[in-house]
């Protein structure tokens, strides 16, 4: 006799450990037929702009650490096809919900260098404007985030929106319980929120074959009840295909969506951090090889889409936009003191107004 | 129950009152216990906003295990009114994401003991965002979290928080001790742009009032004298007034006169009705069920003496729980700070030359 609980709605579903790939490290198109890899011509150079960008901008914000003019950096180099492929695909009033790695994902959304290098100028926590672009404030407490795309999701649910909300979250991320309680809420709400783990591989020191023992992250996703996928992190293409049909699904009422892109964060964790302690020269230099702007390149050039003007145009935006940033960061004068009282709270309470005239007092008498 | 006196007019009293179905068909003030004058405070919130969401575990189809959140999921629908996941982290971080949204969350922690798993979200991210995001972003966010002991219960539903969300800048904490300020305290952190903790005595649940639902009370932020006395100001808040104002009754035979203090909002702090109370006074003792190292009664004793040090005729006392965990409860009841720790220490008041 069957025990009187409910019975499951569905068989568990199963996760397909071969990555989808649309186009190969060498830059042909796969053999790959359940997603399209035939974007506009405008779009396919719109990524390719937006990674080459997004590079460049990554390279300079390293060089202003590195000349003492930021505190810290987190360089997203190796993983802009991840980042930019999950947002490209998106509808700019569906909000991200992203770490703080992902400047590739900030540029899509027109996010400026000065708001994005505010955080590692040490000139305000969070960035600037993000808000603006439906783009929540960075999130350095790993995995934390996720809860708030979930909430947002049921928020859109509540609003009869068909926006979906997309959280970034790491390979270490998912270690974390937050990470499960987001999952669960979204598939137990149906949540129209699409979960985009980026597995670089290492969480700061630490690899993936140390955070969990599943076969695979997009695994987790059956024990919650949602489709788990893996794709190539390093193929613009593919993250831009598939989480567009998981954005799809969730408009259409479809739920929540875990996808694990394996990629590679080819610097360091941090501008703080010392990989060569942790990791194989032989191991980076694979990777190397592997590298999304290269391969994509290759494809375009392939296909027809990339040209001589094209790789001007975008040289000459990455040299404006890196510009921008040292001119914007190097430059800019700090807030007044006052900010960091006035920004608490909404209505300023009495002992805040009490402290901020205390201090304005002792900067007087300093002056 | 004692009248606050001399009510002051303030901001809002021409504010005409949002009518839900209940303030309609109740034409007379009605008389409510805490947990309906709760239960109330929500039901004609989420009448007059559609954006207020009640959430958290058991809240719907059981109404809360103290019935706090009865009825409401049938009147505003699972929408509105919906049980989660039992996880806290959770349901304070979607609250997060619904306030991102422009929704007026009040998601409900069910127990004191509970709100641990939250810690994170309420102190690294809702208690942030508004300063993270430059002021951007509001985030709305009313916590109710069953709170503080004296009901007999088994561990970790006997806590008391307070000390914690004080010490993080963001988040406003506010303590009700009667249904009245239960229910205008409450209607009143629903419409706050910023996050407020909300902490419901829970051995005060069943204390009754006439609750006028029309005529808002003392905004957050106003501390309340609950009795007029000469001798001893008794700062406190929550459950510990009605133990104040009975001590105080009792003072009255050995001819001391206490005044008592009810906070009601400790962040923002009234720290003006305190001074002038102590300044008549000379005298103030601070009592919380709380451990007295770190308590917001060293807080306050230490804010009287930095400010009124020439006023005082005597030390700054604290009538506090101990620095042990909350006992079992058995033991309770010698724990807690009652008449008998809060006279003590008048009397060691009184004793100074």
């Amino acid at each position: 006799m069957a025990l009187p609980f409910p019975q499951p709605a569905a068989a568990a579903a199963s996760v397909d450990l071969a990555p989808i790939r649309l186009v190969d490290p060498d830059g042909s198109p796969t053999a790959e037929d359940r997603y399209s890899r035939d974007l506009p011509p405008e779009t396919l150079s719109w990524l390719y702009e937006l990674m080459v960008v997004t590079r460049g901008l990554d390279s300079e914000f390293i060089n202003l650490q590195r000349q003492g003019e930021l505190a810290l950096f987190a360089s997203c180099r190796g993983q802009e096809a991840a980042q930019i492929g999950a947002a490209a695909c998106l509808r700019k009033t569906d909000w991200l919900f992203p770490q703080y790695r992902e400047i590739g994902a900030f540029l899509l959304r027109g996010i400026t260098p000065a708001q994005m290098g505010a955080v590692w100028r040490g000139k305000w926590h969070g960035g600037l404007g993000f808000t603006e672009r439906c783009c929540a404030p960075i999130s350095i407490p790993i995995g934390t985030h996720g809860l708030h795309a979930v909430g947002a999701a049921m928020g859109a649910q509540r609003l009869g929106e068909d926006s979906v909300t997309l959280a970034y979250l790491g390979d270490g991320a998912t270690s974390e319980g937050d990470a499960h309680e987001a999952l669960n809420f979204a598939a137990v709400f149906n949540a129209p929120c699409v979960f985009f783990i980026q597995n670089n591989g290492w969480a700061i020191s630490v690899p993936v074959s140390h955070q969990m023992a599943a076969p695979s992250i997009a695994h987790r996703a059956i024990g919650y009840g949602m489709p788990g996928i893996r794709v190539d992190g390093n193929d613009v293409l593919a993250c831009y295909a598939v989480v567009a049909e998981a954005a799809q699904r969730a408009r259409d009422g479809g739920g929540p969506t875990l996808i694990e892109a394996i990629t590679y964060r080819m610097g360091p964790h941090t501008t703080s951090d010392d990989p060569t302690r942790y990791r194989s020269e032989v191991e980076v230099a694979q990777w190397a090889a592997l590298d999304p702007i290269d391969r994509y390149r290759t494809y375009l050039q392939g296909i027809g889409v990339w040209t001589e003007r094209l790789e001007e145009r975008v040289e000459a935006r990455s040299k404006r936009v890196r510009a921008d940033l040292r001119e914007s960061v190097v430059g800019a004068d700090d807030f007044d003191v006052g900010e960091m009282f006035d920004t608490v709270y909404h209505d300023i309470t009495p002992d805040l107004v009490r402290q901020r005239d205390e201090l304005r007092a002792e900067l007087a008498k300093e002056a | 129950m004692t009248q606050i006196i001399e009510r002051p007019p303030m901001h809002g009293d021409d504010v005409p009152e949002p009518r839900g179905p209940i303030l309609t068909t109740v034409p007379q003030a009605p008389t409510l216990t805490m947990a309906q004058a709760i239960n109330r405070a929500l039901h004609d919130a989420m009448a007059a906003d559609d954006r207020v969401l009640v959430f958290g575990e058991d809240v719907a189809t059981l109404g809360g295990v103290f019935r706090v959140t009865e009825g409401l999921s049938e009147t505003f629908g699972e929408q509105r009114c919906f049980d989660t996941p039992l996880a806290e982290s959770g349901i304070v971080g979607i609250a997060i994401g619904l306030a991102i949204r422009g929704f007026l969350p009040v998601p409900e922690i069910q127990f004191d003991g509970f709100a641990a798993p939250a810690f994170d979200q309420m102190v690294s991210h809702l208690a942030k965002y508004r300063m993270r995001t430059h002021g951007d972003v509001d985030m709305p966010v009313t916590i109710r979290i069953p709170s503080f002991g004296g009901i007999g219960a088994v561990e970790h539903h006997s806590e008391s928080t307070e000390s914690y969300w004080l010490h993080t800048a963001g988040l406003k904490v506010v303590v009700p001790s009667t249904p009245s300020d239960a229910y205008w305290l409450l209607r009143q952190a629903i419409v706050s742009r910023d996050p407020v903790i909300y902490l419901e005595p829970k051995r005060r649940y069943w204390t009754r009032e006439v609750v006028d639902t029309h005529t808002p009370a003392l905004p957050i932020g106003r501390a309340a004298v609950r009795r007029v006395g000469t001798d001893v100001t008794v700062v406190t808040y929550g459950p510990l007034v009605a133990t104040a104002l009975s001590a105080a009754e009792l003072a009255e035979e050995h001819g001391w006169s206490l005044e008592v203090v009810d906070l009601r909002s400790l962040n923002p702090l009234d720290f003006d009705t305190v001074a002038d109370s102590v300044r008549k006074t000379g005298r103030a003792v601070v009592m919380h069920e709380g451990p007295r190292t770190l308590g917001f009664g060293a807080e306050l004793a230490a804010r009287i003496q930095e400010e009124l040090f020439y006023d005082l005729e005597a030390p700054v006392l604290r009538a506090t729980g101990f620095d042990t965990p909350y006992p079992p409860a058995r033991l309770e009841k010698v724990w807690l700070p009652g008449p008998d720790r809060l006279l003590d220490c008048v009397e060691r008041a009184m004793g100074q030359p």
